[in-house]
């Protein structure tokens, strides 16, 4: 598989560490190099400066080829955007992006995006994790 | 009309003045606590602290009865989010955005935002008129029918310089409205007016028949 990920923050440069380890062609797409730094020295895809939300970037990047594409930035505008634009520009088959607001989730929907949102996810992990306290404390 | 506007900076504060000033009914949502206050203390109660692409600060706003909204801030990806989450959410009628990079115009139109400005596009029509050879500025968009109104400035070396509007290939559905030449007054041309350098055209076209149009006259 052919994959963009854009934002090489902590879990950019996991997931493509993961995708890259699992045989994967992978790009990252960060608009800060150090953030490079994160990516593991075994690392074989490619790491390109850049800004995910431009199509000139994305096309250096390699989208028109791809067949998955993640956004991953620090902010969600940023990600839905570029999200969109791989989606409705380069027709990306596959395309997810992280998303911090759950309660944006209809527009999304709307939207046609696939969104995960940590916060979500998260509280619901940490729920599941008090739930054999609460029912002991009952 | 219930107008709300996203930021309260450089475009944002004058223009909700402005509206306020036409009688509408504006609430601007703003990040900065200070830029609140200096809102409030200009315009009255006109400000919300909040992030205006989140959905519960939308809602407090009452965006969906808003009748309008401008998204005004200096991201574009901000603008964008903005517009989609009150289009899509909340079904406000009429969204404005703000586009900083006019790269992005065109997606932001795709991604249905209604109406988009992009300043650096309006600020390069003058400067292209001051170009001397031929060029074809937007003046108007239609956007119900799909049509924009352009005026061309024939050049000099122009294949349409000395002939009839009749002779010209011009796309289907193109209509020249208008001629202006210099120390005349504007005509309507008819089939058999003759084009001369120097002229400027108004003309009626379809967005994607431009290029064919500039074609027409510029370019011999």
């Amino acid at each position: 598989m052919n994959v963009i990920i854009v934002g090489c923050g902590r879990v950019g440069a996991q997931l493509a560490a993961l995708l890259d380890a699992g045989g994967h062609k992978v790009t990252v797409l960060d608009i800060d190099t150090s953030s490079f730094e994160r990516l593991p020295s075994s690392f074989g895809g490619t790491s390109l400066l850049g800004d995910g939300t431009n199509q000139k970037a994305l096309k250096k990047a390699g989208i028109e080829g791809a067949d998955a594409f993640v956004a991953v930035t620090q902010e969600d505008n940023c990600n839905v955007m570029a999200a969109q634009v791989a989606k409705h520009i380069f027709s990306v088959r596959k395309v997810v992006c992280r998303i911090y607001d759950p309660l944006r989730k209809d527009v999304y929907d709307a939207l046609g995006l696939e969104a995960v949102s940590p916060t979500t996810v998260f509280a619901q992990l940490l729920k599941e994790k008090l739930e054999p306290e609460a029912e002991s404390a009952s | 009309m219930y107008v709300i506007v996203i930021g309260g900076g450089i475009v944002g504060y004058p223009l909700c003045r402005t509206l306020l000033g036409e009688g509408h009914e504006v609430l601007v949502i703003e990040k900065d606590a200070k830029r609140c206050d200096y809102l409030e203390d200009n315009l009255g109660s006109v400000c919300i602290r909040g992030d205006g692409c989140e959905a519960a600060t939308l809602e407090e706003a009452g965006t969906a009865r808003a009748d309008i909204f401008v998204a005004t801030t200096t991201r574009d990806e901000d603008n964008l989010m903005a517009c989609q989450v009150a289009k899509y959410k909340f079904k406000v009628a009429q969204t404005i955005a703000l586009v900083n990079d006019p790269v992005n115009e065109e997606l932001f139109k795709k991604l249905g935002v209604d109406y988009t400005v992009s300043v650096v596009t309006h600020l390069l029509e003058p400067i292209k008129e001051e170009i001397p050879t031929g060029s074809l500025t937007h003046l108007l968009s239609l956007r119900d029918e799909g049509m924009e109104v352009v005026e061309v400035r024939i050049p000099q070396d122009s294949k349409a310089v000395k002939k009839a509007v009749r002779e010209l290939a011009l796309p289907p559905d193109c209509i020249l409205a208008l001629v202006i030449r210099k120390e005349q007054k504007p005509q309507v041309p008819t089939l058999d007016t003759v084009l001369e350098a120097g002229d400027r055209v108004i003309a009626l076209t379809r967005g994607e028949d431009e290029a064919a149009l500039r074609d027409v006259f510029i370019g011999s």
